[in-house]
């Protein structure tokens, strides 16, 4: 690894607890970004003949400290800048500040952090180009791309984002316990955000929205560090790692989506799987379970089956029926006819669907897999209604051409 | 004489590395390593996952107390070790040295081994998932036992 590409990654690594820090001194986004960023140029200039500081985030808190107190005193009175061997000779300063770091302080700073990004005036869009700009420190034009949007936009609405967090004046004490916990949850919910941008994005999007699904990944390994005894944190690890390790198989060549009973199951990350594995068997330790670790033990008994028809689809239907209990959803009780169809036939499944469709009226899924149950239970006519129904609302060419599929072999059994 | 070489490293810098680097971090290390093997010197080799996944027991109270996490909180987490042969320190110094410059970053804790027992392990280790599948679910039914306690429409 060239030593530039290290310090690179030392650098985003160091990022969140510095600017968090920075951000709790200054009290200004603005401002602390600002400070890290010269933090940052002086650590180019210093680390590669000095050698890396043994706590990267120490030390870009300093320097990036000093500097911004600097560039405050140069414009109030023009003093000079210190040498820049009195700003890099900080061993003792750095102890001194890794210290206090470790005092626990720095976990409400990178939860505040996170959190300021998730203001409810800020539409969810704007929630996590500012988690991406801010904490990730992903460049303008990186989000713009992963977005799909033009790069003056991109930055207006960061922008736009900011100045409505910097209005919204999050205080900086310490939480209290209830108030840390409504932090988490929400937070956790960002990053579940970001993940699914880069996961619901389908045919060339999917290339360019991936990094989304990696960054969400790492954004939960850093709240998880923090939070190392909260299971619904490991369930949403969890859950990303055991839907991301799936990636590789879920398009085809032409960019299309693959189902999961289609894909080719030798492309998952087997790696991400067992992790992901081991995440929930530790979640669930607690026996507190949560959404979070409901869904990642879903997608933890499909990444287990070595083949479909291995599927435990009992187990599926009972953690579907726990979700259900704890975030009702019509979406939640459609996807659970599903695994009750496979377990108990589709006319078990069809008597779930029926008192959902006034709500899913206008959701492609929902008569696509009611048309199928029905085509299960021979009621063909009823069958075809309900797939004309789903063309109509498909959102891809893809989708429609599945439910054609099916129409297809409709007419082929009533012609024979 | 066995030595083990602890790895140790900032796991945040680590997980940051780019695909592209991982790649051929990787490559590096997999050439050292079968310089090694062929020299006859290379015996187990571990990675560990993140220390997100680690739990401690500590077992200086009883009962014991099960705790999410790694024993310490460091700078840098033991990421993984190899077991190698070495005839003296300088030649398990060099080995390290050697390593380390495929794997940047860090430090190798060079322990000589006390006692050794290969052949008495009964797993499987070439098997790709570690964590048994039969105690995933068993925690899995615990789950669902579990919530159907709790109040309904939480």
């Amino acid at each position: 690894m060239s030593e530039l590409a290290w310090l690179d990654a030392a650098l985003t690594a160091a990022r969140p607890q510095a600017v968090a820090a920075l951000l709790r001194y200054f009290r200004n986004l603005e401002l602390a970004e600002e400070a890290f960023q010269d933090a940052c140029l002086r650590a180019l200039k210093s680390w590669p003949d000095k050698g890396p500081p043994r706590d990267p985030a120490a030390w870009l808190i300093l320097v990036g400290r000093n500097a911004a107190l600097d560039g405050v005193r140069r414009r109030s009175r023009d003093a000079p800048l210190p040498p820049e061997t009195v700003l890099s000779d900080l061993e003792d300063a750095e102890a001194d500040m890794a210290e206090r770091l470790d005092g626990g302080h720095y976990r409400d700073d990178v939860l505040r952090l996170l959190f300021i990004c998730c203001h409810p005036d800020l539409p969810q869009i704007q929630q996590i180009a500012l988690a991406l700009r801010v904490v990730s420190g992903l460049t303008v034009t990186e989000i713009a791309s992963a977005f799909l949007v033009g790069e003056a936009a991109m930055e207006q609405r960061i922008t736009r984002a900011k100045r409505k967090v910097a209005a919204a004046n999050v205080p900086f004490e310490a939480p209290g316990l209830v108030e840390r916990a409504e932090r988490l949850g929400c937070v956790a919910a960002m990053i579940y955000l970001v993940f699914n941008e880069g996961y619901s994005a389908s045919g060339g999007e999917a290339t360019l929205r991936a990094p989304l699904c990696e960054e969400a990944i790492r954004l939960a390994r850093l709240l998880l560090r923090l939070f190392q005894t909260e299971p619904e944190v490991m369930g949403l690890l969890a859950l990303m790692l055991l839907q991301h390790a799936r990636a590789a198989a879920r398009f085809d060549a032409a960019g299309e989506i693959v189902l999961l009973d289609d894909q080719d199951r030798s492309l998952w990350n087997d790696a991400m799987i067992a992790e992901g594995l081991a995440l929930i068997d530790k979640a669930m330790r607690h026996r507190r379970p949560g959404p979070y670790q409901v869904q990642a033990a879903i997608a933890a008994l499909h990444d287990r089956a070595a083949r479909p028809e291995d599927t435990d689809w009992a187990e599926i239907d009972q953690l579907y029926a726990t979700l259900e209990r704890l975030t009702p959803s019509p979406v939640v009780t459609l996807n659970r006819a599903v695994a009750v169809n496979k377990v108990a036939g589709a006319g078990a499944a069809l008597a779930l669907l029926e008192p959902l469709g006034e709500r899913l009226d206008g959701y492609f899924y929902f008569h696509g897999v009611r048309g199928q149950f029905l085509l299960q239970l021979g009621r063909a006519g009823q069958a075809r209604e309900a797939f004309d129904r789903a063309i109509a609302l498909a959102n891809t060419p893809a989708e429609a051409a599945h439910i054609r599929m099916q129409l297809d072999r409709l007419a082929d059994a009533a012609s024979s | 004489m066995l030595y083990a070489l602890l790895c140790y490293n900032d796991e945040k810098t680590v997980w940051s590395w780019s695909k592209e680097e991982e790649d051929a971090c990787m490559a590096r290390i997999g050439a050292v390593q079968e310089k090694l093997a062929r020299a006859g010197k290379l015996g187990p080799v571990a990675r560990l996952m993140p220390t997100t996944t680690a739990t401690t027991l500590r077992k200086d109270q009883d009962p014991p107390l099960v705790i999410d996490g790694p024993f310490a909180e460091t700078k840098e987490q033991l990421l993984g070790f190899y077991i190698v042969d070495c005839v003296d320190l300088d030649d398990a110094v060099g080995v390290a040295k050697e390593l380390g410059k495929a794997s940047p970053g860090g430090a190798y804790e060079i322990r000589p081994l006390a006692v050794f027992r290969p052949d008495e392990a009964r797993v499987d280790v070439s098997s790709e998932t570690p964590s048994g599948a039969s105690a995933f679910a068993k925690a899995s039914a615990d789950l669902g036992d579990l919530s159907s306690e709790a109040p309904s429409g939480a």
